[in-house]
């Protein structure tokens, strides 16, 4: 018996969101009384492998010859290095997104996603977000396997340190996707694993306005984000819009300006943990989710917000 | 081109969420349904596609009575055809199980679902299905179009996008993007009265196996309350933001 954790790597490095689930795993290996095996797709170097063993991992299987998108020979391959595992654990990134039901059909094991808990002893019960983050639900695995695909950000990071065994496999499998290419927007921190989201809405009156948000981001090391209507209208692009049916956010610091916080926007941002209203309207929903707030013009309060962070961070 | 759309009936997002029975049933009271946002973008991109190359749309839901309306509305935006497998959605596995036994005994080119539905968001289901009937996959797909035998695709990866061919049949887990929210369909008054008259089949669903239980739900905790900051006073929330909440 073992916890099997599917570490995740964007053109060879692992990033938060694979050590926290390392973390996750150590911790539910401890509960269950066994060790961490990771495994890794695509081409990642030694260097990096050994890594996961900084947080609980002590071996990690290396298969550089599938492409974690093809979800078909991803999960096949898993499914046969689960043979000897009760849990397998993923973050739930887009690819664990594919992989992961693919796996639970595969395994007959029960595949529980948003998960923000350990379980609680070996019979797998646990706490994950539902109803778009307005409700937790505690659920159980009714089968001899389960596999759990942690909410980013959720569970956060426990160094663990063991000393990690390398092993490569030559599996080779390819399914029938054909990968065309990639568009990333390099530089930039992806909304769901950043710590910070600064995020804006109508108050800003203008996609040309979005200069000093951009700033503030930058200048705070985090993702730009904004409300539904503001994509809709296409001041920003859809890969921004958070909320219920946009991108779900688990921040650290999540400050929001000019969004008068509907109930929709709500849903998708309020696991973060620290939120930040700026509105001129004093009645604006958003006050009553928020832990700090500031009435008032955005475009004054902005500027000033960047020039006090400056100083700060000297 | 035939294609299976998958839809789910949801509480409207403006919703308050409530539970009864001990907080293990959702309360439905005062609740309004829709067809889940997600799986409202594949519907739209679907009809589109049929209207530009020809063919036909089925939904399938699965549930009890109570979710036809929101079937009636898929019909009535455009869909040809609707099944309702009569059973209780309490399980990803035992969903997706219900629609694969649908689809293998039917001939299907294209199998769309929402990217997840927003009441019990588990995102799984369209990944089931596509093992169950052995079919590629593309989840969080925002751009499809149909060549030949073959589909052009978008997908949504974390920080970008990636292009993809795949061969038809397939399976996609749709959001917005497939189509943009302008394109959206509301019924108009003809396609309601069409939808009253367009097949509906109800059929039994053929097991139940489930591989999760819900044991209960909870509400998050509520906020200790909004502390406010003077516009004039930036630098407080700076100093509140390190000292106090310790995020920066």
């Amino acid at each position: 018996m073992s916890v099997l954790v599917y570490t995740e790597s964007w053109g060879g490095n692992f990033r938060k969101s694979t050590f926290e689930a390392v973390s996750y795993a150590s911790e539910t290996a401890k509960i269950l009384g066994t060790n961490v095996v990771a495994l890794s797709l695509e081409d990642v170097s030694d260097e990096e492998l050994v890594k996961l063993g900084s947080y609980g991992a002590s071996k990690v299987v290396s298969i550089p010859s599938v492409n974690k998108g093809d979800s078909q020979s991803a999960s096949k391959i898993i499914a046969e290095l689960s043979t000897d595992a009760s849990v397998i654990v993923f973050s739930g990134t887009h690819t664990a997104r594919m992989i992961t039901p693919r796996l639970s059909v595969k395994l007959a094991a029960a595949c529980i996603t948003n998960v923000i808990s350990l379980t609680e002893s070996s019979e797998i019960t646990i706490k994950r977000k539902s109803f778009s983050t307005k409700a937790i639900e505690i659920i159980k695995s009714n089968t001899e396997k389960t596999i759990l695909s942690i909410s980013p950000n959720s569970f956060g990071l426990i160094e663990n340190q063991m000393d990690c065994l390398i092993e490569r496999s030559d599996f080779i499998e390819k399914g029938s996707l054909i990968f065309e290419g990639q568009e990333t927007a390099s530089g930039k921190i992806s909304i769901s694993e950043a710590e910070i989201v600064v995020s804006a809405g109508r108050g800003l009156k203008g996609p040309e306005n979005w200069g000093m948000i951009e700033e503030l981001a930058d200048v705070l090391g985090a993702a730009t984000a904004c409300s539904k209507p503001v994509s809709d209208i296409g001041w920003r692009p859809h890969s921004e819009h958070v909320g219920q049916t946009g991108k779900p956010v688990t921040a650290d610091l999540y400050i929001a300006i000019g969004i008068s916080g509907a109930i929709q926007h709500l849903a998708g941002v309020n696991s973060s943990k620290v939120m930040v209203a700026i509105n001129t309207d004093p009645e604006a929903p958003f006050f009553k989710a928020a832990d700090y707030g500031i009435i008032g013009d955005a475009f004054e309060v902005v500027p000033k917000l960047i020039q006090e962070i400056k100083k700060f961070k000297n | 081109m035939n294609i299976l759309v998958c839809i789910s009936s949801v509480p409207d997002t403006t919703s308050k969420i409530n539970f009864t029975e001990n907080n293990t049933k959702f309360d439905c009271s005062g609740i309004q349904f829709v067809i889940n946002p997600y799986d409202e973008f594949g519907l739209t991109k679907s009809i589109m596609i049929k209207e530009s190359i020809g063919g036909k749309v089925t939904v399938i839901t699965v549930g009890d009575a109570s979710v036809e309306p929101v079937i009636r509305k898929a019909l009535a935006i455009g869909a040809d055809d609707a099944v309702r497998v009569n059973m209780d959605p309490n399980d990803s596995f035992s969903v997706a199980n219900e629609i694969s036994e649908y689809i293998k005994q039917n001939s299907f080119d294209l199998i769309i679902t929402g990217r997840e539905s927003i009441d019990y968001n588990g995102g799984a289901v369209s990944g089931m299905i596509s093992e169950m009937t052995n079919l590629p996959l593309v989840n969080a797909c925002i751009g499809l179009e149909i060549e030949g035998n073959s589909a052009k695709l978008v997908r949504e990866i974390d920080g970008g996008k990636e292009m993809i061919t795949s061969p038809l049949p397939m399976v996609i887990g749709g959001q917005k993007g497939l189509v943009l929210e302008n394109e959206l369909r509301i019924p108009n008054m003809r396609g309601i009265m069409q939808a009253r008259t367009k097949p509906l089949s109800v059929v039994e669903p053929t097991g139940n196996i489930m591989y999760t239980t819900s044991v209960s739900f909870a509400k998050p905790e509520e906020k200790a309350g909004c502390k406010f900051v003077d516009a004039s006073n930036v630098s407080d929330l700076v100093d509140l933001l390190h000292n106090e909440a310790k995020v920066i």
